[in-house]
This record gives structure tokens, C-alpha cells and sequence, in this order.
């Protein structure tokens, strides 16, 4: 709007005070309105700008969260989606008594464990080593960050013929040392370690990403001092590194147990083409396997939806657990 | 200073407002000019000149149908020159189907025609009949000109047919000449089929009577789940009674076949292997088995795998039993624009001409039987297989194949049984009846609502 010329007062001849009266008041009235719209604006215009992460959010963030926990209550199929039978919290009890919901969250758990922690030790190691000055480091960050980079799927399948039984590389490589072949897919031990190492594969150079951030925020005097006092490099990682970056790994620590609650894609194409079973004994199979299975297989989304219910209340639980821990941790400090 | 702030700040929410607002008019204006009265868009033009006045017909379609490979739609749209057709496909059945059931439901982001596999037409038959055309009724349809047993499997029990079958998968055994010989067994197809015909009990003994003088590392069969599969195949009532009662855990055959399956394993004829997965294929490359129960669908599959040094080694005998594996259907969905349009391209796509084309060009079996007496597919050879006369072997095992009582969850019943219950019993060594016992568990647990 250009119009911000004041309106000239006429100037015909003699003008009456009465007009002039009028030119005022009009244009009080004028400055009353802009500066009402101007304190519209400023209140209102910030929820124009963030609305459409708002609306996303409804659309596909809440609206479906809560339509998930009202089908959670229902008895409701693929084939019939809108034909939906109130059985309350029956979805959820039986859960309770299903072998195959257990193991799969027995199966999620020990997964977790044997990939989280080898990955973020071996995370925090590559980051201790990248922190000090050597040749080409741009070429080494580069390069742990590559496995992330790549798709679940393209890995996983390139992992599930390295983990093959007859042909597969690994026990080619057990051979040549005398080792018998061994079935990766079908012990339960033998294939939920294969599954961590796909997931210890992808996700460590992201992690040593962070921790190397992390780390070169830690002042030097802190790492001169240490080595006037004698302490050797060992020393310094334990007494000076690790204690600067204990919010960092309560971080990663954090993100990649949900993580591995959520595991999915490498589980589901480690079992070739037979679907979302997890093995012919479930041995691999993860909570987002056994809900997948559920809805998409089974087509059964009321009781698909409970599982989703419950392994988002998991999550919460580990929400909570950290923010515990975290909290002491800063106490302590 | 602040009125230029201000004013910039509107000029963000203007554009944005803009930028929102073109957004939604062109979302608009795209639908509308999607359907009949056809503004030549981007995308409805598919061949590139003016789609004027032209009905557009879409095919939601699962895997490899082949219409589009085999130049079916160029040639229909040839013959009817105000029809244009554009195919979207989804590599596999489970993802494809999930979401197909949620578009019936909901009645909207439906293709005109939708492809439906076997093992979902029964659900499909009895669940979303309402949300189907009668094909049964369509004109250019003739059901005499499809196999009974086909035609059946996608009429529900008030007579609505709500499917058109394309392919059928009569099975064959292929099996390795040279490790025949060398383990002293005859090597000619109909001399190889009669050791094992009528019974595949009689299929397990020739299995052990190769098994003793085979090479090492050569297993008779690839695995006792594909033994299973191909015998449920061919059974005539399986998981389910004529009321639709689940019968799987009583029913004497299936137990049957689960018997005579596990009695490859426990002999040690299979080479463990599981169907369709890398180490399967490399199994082939490598020799790792002699037989293997297969539909005319799979023959391209095994000469790929395969690779030129099997091209004259692999040939195909007749199963001890007909058995069938796979096939499909067309379907027209009632909240389709262009239902009638739909229809008769159904029908076009799956009448004897249409089927014979698409068995030469792309190996798919037809479901009619019209279709056999056309020398392209009842004379059919295939070269890689020593010239096996396919199109013989095929026609018979389709005619002789028996009406099998389907029921909406077979699917998830056969696959536990043979990627549970069946592959512990091959792979990790569980006997026999906790094999058993474990898919029971599983279907159990799959069924329960």
C-alpha cells in the first residue's frame, strides 16, 4: 500500500474549522484502524507461518495417533474398515497372553541391546580416533557417515547374501579357518545377530558424528592440563572426553533405543521373501514386524493398532527413564 | 526501519497466502480436468497427441500381468480409438492388496480395472461383492470359454461373478536330465512322469531311489515347502468344508500331504533351500537340486536363474497330480467412472484371443480353455526345456485339475504352513509333528480377529 502520504487537509479556500475538525478525526480514525490491524498482524501472522507444520501435524501426526488408539479398542478388519465392533480394552489384555507379542518383545529388546551398545562404543571410539589431528580427516568423516547414507533395503539385501548359508561370504570366511557353516537365518542367536550388524553397520559413523562434534567442543586447557599432570591419552579419554560428553551420549543413547524399538526393515528383508513372520520360529521377529504381520497380513487393524498403542507407551517409558537419569546426572554434576 | 520490516513481513504472508492458494487452484483444476471431457494434461497424455474427447481407462495391477509387454493395450486402443490406457503396478501382491481392500472400503483412489490374485479372490468373493460389477453379465464375456473351475472360484453363492480369470498356473515338474542319468533313473519326460504318476507318495520313493546314487551336494527337491504347496495345489478340499467352516487341523488330506512333504525332509532329499530368496537362485545356478514343482510362470524364472548352462539339461515331466499355483483376476470396481468402458476391456483383455497372445509373449497360462484348442498354445514347445511340449503338458494338468473349495484365508493358512511349520521341518530339523504343531500355533493366533 502506498498510500502513506498523510491526507493533505484541503486547502480550498478558508477552510472551515468544522472540515478541519473532520480531517482530524478521519484521520485519528485512520491511525486507530492501521495501528489495530498492524497489532493483528503481529499477533496473528506468526500462526500463518507455522500453520502449515500445523496442519501436516494434524493430517498425519495426531489425527492418526488418536484414530489408532480408538481402533485399538475396536474389533476391526482390513476387509471392513469401517465396520467397527466396540470390544474395549480386550485388544490390549490378550496381548498379554500372546507368545508371539512377547517374543516379538523379547526379540526387539535383545536386539536393541546387542546393536545400541557394540555400536555406540565402537561410535565413541571412531570418534576419539577422528578427534586428533591426522591426515585426510574430511576424507575419514566422510567416510563413516557413507553406511548411513545408504538405503535399509540395498544393505540389508546385500547383508542377507553375506549371511547366507550355502554361498554366503561369511562362511566362506569361517571356513578358511575351520569353522562349520553356519545357518545365520535360522538360529535364533546367530539371526538376531546378524540383524545388529546391519543396524551397528548403518548407524555408527552417524553416531561418531555426533560424539566427534561433541568433542571438539571440549576446551584444550582441560586436555594440557591432564598431560601436565602426566595422564596418558587412555587416561584423558576416560577422565576428561567421557565426562564432557555424558549429555551427548545420554542423547544417543536415547534416539537409538527408539531406534531399535521401531526396528523394521531389517528384520522384514533379512527373511528373503517369506513376509513379516521373522523366521520360521519368529526368531527375529520385532514388535514392528509382529504389527505389520497383524495389520497388513492378517488385516487385523484393531489388534495391529493395540501393538501400536503399546510400543508407543514403551516409548514414552523410555522417555520418562531418561529424563529421570538425566536429571540426576545433572544433579550430580 | 519497522515499516519495512512490516511491510516485508506481509510480503511473506501475501506470497505464502499466494503460494497456497495457487496450490489449491491448481489441485482443483487438475481434477477437473481429469475425466471424460479430457483438456489434454501432462498426464493423461500418455502417447503425446490430443486426448480430445476420450475416455481414459486405468489398471491397477499387481507383479506382471503383461498386458503392456505384450502390446494388448496399443492393439485395444487401436480397435477403439476413444479409449487411451494407463496401467499403475505394484511389484508385490502384499502391498498391493492391503490397500486395495482400505480403496473398496472407502470407495475412492480405485483404478477401473483391478487385478486380484487367487489366494485373495475368495475374500474378495465374499467380502466386496457389493463393491463389484457382475462380470458374469457384462457384454462380450463368455463363461463358457473359461475353465469351470475358474469361473467358480470368483462367483459368489447368489451367482454374481465379480472377476474375469486371466492366468492359471497348472503345474509341471522340472527336472534335471543329466542328474537323472547319472543317478540312474530315466531321463525322457513321459518315461520320467509315469515313474511318479497318480500318487505323490510315489514322487517321495523315486526321490530316494535317486537320492542313494546322486552326486554329492545334489538334493532331489529344493525344498519340502514347495513339495507341500504343489500337493495342496492339487487337493480338491483343503482349509475349508462347502459351509466355509475352517477344517485344516481334521482334514485327512491336508495332514496327508503335510506327512508325505515332511517325509522329504526327514529323508534328507531336500536341499533346504527356501523358495524365492537369493540362495534359492543361486541354487540354481549351481545345481544344487534335480526336481522342482513348477507353473508355466516359473520356466522364465528357472532359465534366468539357470543362466545358458542348463539351456537342454532342465525338462519338464507331468506332476503325479494336477496342481495349480497362482493366477489372477480382473475386476471391475462399481465406483469406477467409466464402469461399462471398464468392462468390456475386461472382457476383451481376457477372452481366448487375448490369453493365447499373452501365454506366447509372456509365458502366463490361460484360463480359458478355448483357448487351448489354438495351436499358439496347445502346440507350444519350449526350447531352454529340450522342447518340452509345455502346451500339452499344461492343457491336460489344467483340465484335469479339480474343483478345490477355496475359503477367504487360505492364504494365510498355506503360508504358515509352509514358512512355519513346514521350514522348521526342512531347515532347523523339528520333527515332524512340532512342526506341525508350531503353524497350528500360528494360524491360530493369524485367524484370531
Amino acid at each position: 500500500m502506498a498510500t502513506d502520504a498523510p491526507a493533505a487537509p484541503s486547502e480550498k479556500e478558508g477552510a472551515a474549522p468544522a472540515t478541519d475538525q473532520d480531517a482530524i478525526l478521519r484521520e485519528e480514525r485512520r491511525r486507530e484502524r492501521r495501528s489495530r490491524w498492524y497489532r493483528r498482524d503481529v499477533r496473528w501472522s506468526p500462526y500463518a507461518l507455522i500453520a502449515p507444520f500445523f496442519v501436516f501435524f494434524l493430517a498425519f501426526g495426531l489425527f492418526p495417533l488418536l484414530y489408532t488408539g480408538w481402533a485399538s479398542l475396536h474389533r476391526v478388519e482390513l476387509t471392513a474398515p469401517t465396520d467397527m465392533e466396540w470390544v474395549g480394552l480386550r485388544n490390549f489384555s490378550r496381548l498379554l497372553s500372546d507368545d508371539f507379542f512377547w517374543n516379538a518383545l523379547r526379540n526387539t529388546l535383545t536386539i536393541g541391546v546387542i546393536s545400541t551398545v557394540p555400536q555406540l562404543l565402537m561410535a565413541l571410539a571412531i570418534a576419539h580416533m577422528l578427534n586428533y589431528r591426522l591426515r585426510g580427516s574430511m576424507f575419514f568423516r566422510v567416510a563413516v557417515l557413507t553406511p548411513y547414507a545408504t538405503s535399509v533395503a540395498a544393505a540389508t539385501l546385500v547383508f542377507v547374501l553375506l549371511f547366507g548359508r550355502d554361498y554366503g561370504m561369511i562362511n566362506w570366511a569361517l571356513n578358511m579357518v575351520g569353522i562349520d557353516p553356519v545357518d545365520w537365518q535360522n538360529g535364533t542367536w546367530t539371526s538376531q545377530f546378524a540383524v545388529s550388524t546391519i543396524v551397528i553397520w548403518r548407524w555408527t559413523g552417524y553416531n561418531a558424528l555426533i560424539y566427534l562434534a561433541a568433542m571438539q567442543s571440549i576446551p584444550d586447557d582441560l586436555y594440557e592440563s591432564a598431560a601436565l599432570d602426566g595422564a596418558s591419552r587412555w587416561q584423558q579419554f576416560l577422565h576428561v572426553t567421557v565426562p564432557s560428553l555424558r549429555p551427548t551420549i545420554l542423547f544417543t543413547v536415547v534416539v537409538s533405543t527408539i531406534g531399535a524399538t521401531q526396528l523394521f526393515g531389517e528384520p522384514l528383508l533379512f527373511n528373503g521373501s517369506a513376509g513379516a513372520n521373522g523366521g520360521s520360529d519368529h526368531q527375529f521377529q520385532t514388535l514392528g514386524l509382529y504389527l505389520y504381520e497383524q495389520g497388513w497380513v492378517n488385516l487385523h487393524l484393531g489388534r495391529a493398532s493395540a501393538i501400536a498403542w503399546t510400543m508407543f507407551l514403551i516409548l514414552l517409558l523410555i522417555g520418562a527413564v531418561n529424563w529421570l537419569v538425566s536429571r540426576r546426572l545433572r544433579k550430580s554434576s | 526501519m519497522r515499516t519495512r520490516t512490516r511491510s516485508s513481513r506481509r510480503a511473506v504472508v501475501l506470497m505464502a497466502v499466494a503460494a497456497l492458494a495457487a496450490g489449491a487452484l491448481s489441485g482443483c483444476s487438475k481434477d477437473s480436468e481429469e475425466p471424460s471431457d479430457g483438456a489434454t494434461s501432462a498426464s493423461s497424455s500418455g502417447g503425446g497427441g490430443s486426448d480430445k474427447g476420450k475416455t481414459t481407462l486405468t489398471m491397477g495391477l499387481f507383479g506382471a500381468f503383461g498386458y503392456q509387454e505384450a502390446g494388448l493395450y496399443d492393439e485395444y486402443m487401436a480397435l477403439n480409438p476413444n479409449i487411451v490406457i494407463k496401467q499403475t503396478t505394484i511389484e508385490r501382491n502384499e502391498n498391493y492388496y492391503p490397500p486395495l481392500l482400505t480403496h473398496l472400503g472407502t470407495g475412492s483412489g480405485l483404478a477401473d480395472i483391478q487385478g486380484v490374485e487367487i489366494s485373495n479372490i475368495n475374500e474378495v468373493t465374499n467380502t466386496q461383492a457389493d463393491k463389484l460389477m457382475d462380470l458374469g453379465k457384462a457384454p462380450g464375456v463368455e463363461k463358457d470359454s473359461f475353465l469351470p473351475w475358474k469361473w467358480g472360484q470368483a462367483t459368489n453363492a447368489a451367482g454374481k461373478t465379480i472377476g474375469l480369470g486371466t492366468d492359471i498356473g497348472p503345474q509341471g515338474i522340472c527336472y534335471r536330465k543329466d542328474l537323472f542319468a547319472k543317478a540312474g533313473l530315466p531321463t525322457d519326460r513321459e518315461a520320467v512322469g509315469k515313474l511318479w504318476a497318480g500318487d505323490w507318495q510315489k514322487y517321495l520313493e523315486v526321490g530316494k531311489r535317486f537320492q542313494a546314487k546322486a552326486p554329492s551336494g545334489v538334493s532331489f527337491v529344493d525344498a519340502a515347502g514347495g513339495v507341500l504347496n504343489a500337493i495342496l495345489g492339487g487337493s480338491p478340499d483343503r482349509f475349508y468344508d462347502k459351509n466355509g467352516k475352517i477344517i485344516y487341523k481334521t482334514n485327512p488330506g491336508v495332514r496327508a500331504a503335510w506327512d508325505t512333504a515332511a517325509g522329504f525332509a526327514e529323508a534328507k532329499l531336500s536341499a533346504r533351500l527356501q523358495q524365492f530368496t537369493p540362495s534359492w537362485d543361486q541354487g540354481y545356478a549351481n545345481s544344487k537340486f534335480a526336481t522342482v514343482a513348477c507353473p508355466p510362470w516359473m520356466l522364465g524364472y528357472i532359465q534366468d536363474k539357470a543362466g545358458a548352462a542348463g539351456k537342454g539339461k532342465w525338462d519338464v515331466a507331468a506332476t503325479p497330480k494336477p496342481s495349480n499355483w497362482g493366477g489372477a483376476f480382473l475386476t471391475v470396481p462399481e465406483a469406477g467412472k467409466n464402469k461399462d468402458e471398464a468392462a468390456k476391456l475386461a472382457a476383451w483383455l481376457t477372452a481366448p484371443e487375448q490369453q493365447a497372445t499373452l501365454f506366447t509373449k509372456r509365458a502366463s497360462f490361460p484360463s480359458s480353455q478355448a483357448a487351448y484348442a489354438l495351436p499358439a498354445v496347445g502346440e507350444a514347445k519350449h526350447e531352454y526345456f529340450d522342447n518340452a511340449p509345455i502346451g500339452q503338458i499344461f492343457v491336460k494338468a489344467a483340465k484335469d485339475m479339480p474343483i478345490q473349495t477355496l475359503g477367504p484365508k487360505d492364504l494365510i493358512i498355506q503360508q504358515n504352513l509352509s514358512d512355519v511349520g513346514m521350514l522348521q521341518v526342512d531347515q532347523k530339523g523339528t520333527s515332524s509333528k512340532d512342526g506341525w504343531n508350531a503353524a497350528v500355533k500360528a494360524i491360530d493366533n493369524a485367524l484370531d480377529q
